[in-house]
């Protein structure tokens, strides 16, 4: 069973019906007391702000539950905003905390214009085998953001976009993120989502 | 590297797709949502429905079809056709839709635009232009599908729109529209010289160094209905077309 973090921050709806059509259980939960018993797998999803999400996160309970979630070895995915989120900080608006689950600090892209919008494609730093075969170098994803995790230590794979590198997809342990969209990435989205999840959901059961 | 995008366009009249659409393998030609997945799987970047349903019935019906798109289409998709409030724009969004064109009203209002941009975030939101040539010199913009001129001159209409928060341009030349004698370059290259943000071609295609033509004169996307409809060429044999060319494309 998947749970997919409603905290008001953005449409979970693209990311449910994703999952749905990969024939995968989920769960939407608003707060962590509706998480269902059976939860092998925390999907944090988000468009939009990264100020006022950490604080819904903050507010609604989830921070504390994911970290403490993540702590007892338990997988975590991150997607676009959601990703970002698991970072340490945000310079969008003023500096704001983020989970402190990857090492790095979320700033904005020097490009024009923004946002950074459309597909581009991935170059894997630390491969992650299964993932790499589902997506190999060179494979493109849809991307919308206007910030992004420069490439630091927890850099799976990168992307660039004008004179700009950034972390499109982040791994430690038994958290993944990443920067684009897998569930509007077509055929090669849905596959690297459903792999990432299967490889994840073994994590958390080992 | 960010890659040029292909996208076809069909139009929807009360809920079925119109213009004869032809494939094999297609059960009902009238279904947006076979279509789409269909397009999906061809290698479309993207797909762009225009609703030109006259009636409020037929506008009624619209939620129905967006809905189940999203259920099965898994790229970006625009639905535009007589959006005329912010809240209707967001209705389509939180249906799955990932962006709004709006064209008439936007031109009546272009308050809506800065509107959207605030609610949806300027990356939803796309304004479509209708360009047609005046004997003068420079494009005139006309509204209410192509019927109506505005006094307009497309060019700095265009950077209105980006400047009200618009965070895409749909240009169709009217001149060149279903002639499939290629994209107006001319258009293009005055639009893309002017704004910042992407500008998608549309109205002309009928080869493939058309589009091409129309990467090189600036644009983002290319935009096509007729020519991937009738299956005079696939989306795949463009693209691949392109990248031969050097555009980069996703393969």
């Amino acid at each position: 069973m998947i749970v997919i973090v409603d905290y008001g921050a953005g449409n979970v709806g693209n990311v449910a019906r994703a999952l749905r059509y990969l024939g995968l259980d989920w769960q939407i939960a608003s707060t962590p007391a509706n998480m269902p018993h059976d939860v092998e797998l925390i999907l944090l999803p988000g468009v939009g702000a990264f100020a006022p999400a950490a604080k819904k996160l903050e507010e609604s309970g989830w921070r504390d539950s994911i970290i403490e979630w993540t702590r007892s070895g338990h997988p975590l995915l991150g997607i676009c905003l959601g990703m970002q989120l698991l970072c340490e900080c945000s310079f969008e608006d003023d500096p704001t905390p983020g989970l402190g689950l990857i090492k790095g600090k979320v700033s904005k892209l020097d490009i024009r214009p923004l946002p950074h919008m459309g597909w581009n494609d991935i170059r894997w730093l630390r491969p992650i085998s299964p993932l790499q075969k589902a997506a190999p170098d060179g494979s493109a994803f849809y991307f919308v953001h206007s910030f992004a995790l420069p490439v630091g230590e927890d850099a799976a794979a990168e992307t660039s976009v004008q004179n700009v590198t950034f972390s499109s997809i982040v791994a430690k342990g038994n958290i993944i993120g990443f920067q684009f969209h897998p569930e509007r990435s077509g055929p090669v989205g849905l596959r690297l989502l459903q792999r990432t999840i299967q490889l994840l959901e073994r994590k958390g059961g080992a | 590297m960010l890659m040029r995008r292909i996208i076809p366009c069909l139009d929807v009249k009360d809920g079925r797709v119109v213009k004869g659409i032809h494939f094999k393998s297609l059960r009902d030609a009238g279904d947006p949502a076979e279509l789409a997945s269909i397009y999906m799987d061809e290698g479309a970047d993207e797909l762009t429905f225009l609703d030109i349903s006259a009636s409020l019935e037929g506008v009624r019906t619209r939620h129905q079809w967006v809905q189940s798109v999203a259920e099965r289409l898994f790229v970006p998709f625009t639905v535009g056709g007589g959006i005329s409030s912010a809240d209707e724009a967001r209705e389509l969004i939180a249906l799955g839709a990932d962006k709004i064109s709006i064209n008439t009203k936007a031109v009546a209002e272009p308050e809506l635009i800065t509107k959207c941009a605030r609610l949806l975030g300027s990356q939803a939101v796309v304004v479509a232009i209708d360009a047609k040539r005046r004997p003068s010199g420079g494009w005139e913009v006309y509204v209410k599908g192509g019927t109506e001129p505005t006094g307009l001159d497309v060019v700095a209409w265009a950077s209105a729109a980006v400047s009200k928060g618009c965070g895409e341009i749909l240009l169709t030349s009217m001149d060149r529209d279903g002639t499939t004698a290629g994209y107006d370059c001319e258009l293009l290259e005055a639009v893309c010289s002017t704004v910042e943000v992407p500008v998608i071609a549309s109205g002309g295609a009928g080869e493939i160094a058309h589009f091409a033509e129309a990467l090189r004169a600036g644009a983002s996307a290319v935009l096509a209905a007729s020519v991937f409809h009738f299956g005079k060429f696939s989306i795949r044999q463009v693209k691949e077309a392109l990248a031969k060319e050097g555009f980069p494309m996703r393969l």
